[in-house]
């Protein structure tokens, strides 16, 4: 599954804005993940999982400084996030049926934000993108 | 995991003539819970074995969850919803446009988006949404019609649904912003999942 031009655009535009709030969105995100899909708490035994808890923002953090990185290198997403895809391949071993979930999370987040720019255009493309992403994340499992 | 097994007859097919029935392929997130092959499908089961699994038992609401939902399709106008629920789905995930050959010109974003018949198809289905809000407590028997049609008339692989119900899930967040809270999406991604088991519940 590979980007068109205009879905590239689309995702570098958006990006733009999100990024101003990435750490409220990546928590958000987060606390949409874990509420509607309780199964994937068993990843974060170790977390304080309440709402607003420094440890839910900063994760959140993490996981939006990562999609800018890919967004940065939306031309090769892989190299972008090499480092990243080991370490869930070998170290975390998330199943892979969970980044469509909190993929789904993002989008709504950044829907509910960013309603007026969140058009079926960039709708599409940004799930494409986060597709994208999980694909690189995943293709080391085995 | 199982997939939903279907056939597809020859006397009767979609307009625009019999559609290939798609390979099924790996399936990571599947909503075939209670779903099993049914007899002639290969399988040697006899079908007194097929149980529902326990997915298929009654589904509990809690008043805050029957608050969550019901608050939100207040202020749903279902014609807009439904016509972009519908929309989306077929611009986000273009292979669903293989039930829609006879709708017309679907050729881009801006074609479909502007579709009449993609406007009066997704208020239909919205439309019946809610009937199941109205009946929280029985979406087996609301749906169990629906579900047959779906299988043997319409051949929609039940993906379809886990996939519509995930853009109007989508849609409700763009359209209520802050208000759709984290519990409220919680609230409808257990309705949408579980009105999707429903369609899904006479596939055989």
């Amino acid at each position: 599954m590979t980007l068109t031009q205009a879905e590239k655009a689309a995702v570098v535009t958006i990006w733009a804005k999100v990024a101003t709030q990435a750490d409220a969105i990546g928590a958000e995100s987060l606390e949409r993940l874990f509420l509607s899909y309780p199964q994937t708490k068993t990843y974060f035994p170790h977390f304080d999982l309440s709402q607003g808890s420094a440890q839910l923002r900063g994760h959140g953090s993490k996981v939006m400084s990562a999609i800018g990185e890919a967004v940065k290198d939306i031309d090769d997403i892989r190299r972008a996030l090499a480092k990243l895809s080991e370490l869930h391949a070998y170290i975390l071993r998330v199943d892979p049926v969970n980044f469509k979930l909190l993929s789904h999370c993002i989008l709504c987040s950044v829907a509910a934000h960013y309603p007026l720019d969140f058009t079926p255009e960039v709708h599409a493309a940004w799930d494409k993108f986060l597709s994208s992403v999980s694909s690189v994340l995943t293709e080391k499992y085995r | 995991m199982t997939t939903p097994h279907c056939r597809v007859t020859t006397a009767w097919g979609p307009p625009g003539g019999p559609v290939p029935v798609p390979a099924n392929g790996p399936r990571w997130a599947g909503l075939a819970q209670g779903i099993k092959p049914g007899p002639g499908s290969g399988s040697a089961q006899p079908r007194a074995l097929l149980q529902p699994s326990r997915a298929a038992t009654m589904v509990h609401w809690s008043a805050e969850e029957k608050q969550l939902i019901a608050s939100v399709w207040g202020r749903v106008s279902v014609e807009e919803c439904g016509a972009e629920a519908l929309a989306r789905l077929l611009i986000v995930y273009p292979w669903t446009q293989r039930f829609f050959s006879d709708f017309g010109n679907l050729s881009s974003p801006t074609a479909i988006v502007g579709n009449p018949k993609v406007r009066a198809h997704g208020k239909k289905v919205l439309t019946s949404f809610g009937e199941a809000i109205k009946n929280l407590d029985n979406l087996k028997g609301t749906y169990s019609k629906l579900s047959e049609l779906h299988c043997d008339k319409l051949h929609v692989d039940p993906e379809n649904f886990r996939l519509l119900g995930d853009i109007l899930v989508v849609v409700l967040a763009a359209h209520f912003g802050k208000d759709f809270t984290p519990d409220c999406q919680a609230a409808w991604q257990k309705l949408v999942r579980v009105v999707a088991h429903a369609l899904a519940r006479k596939y055989h």
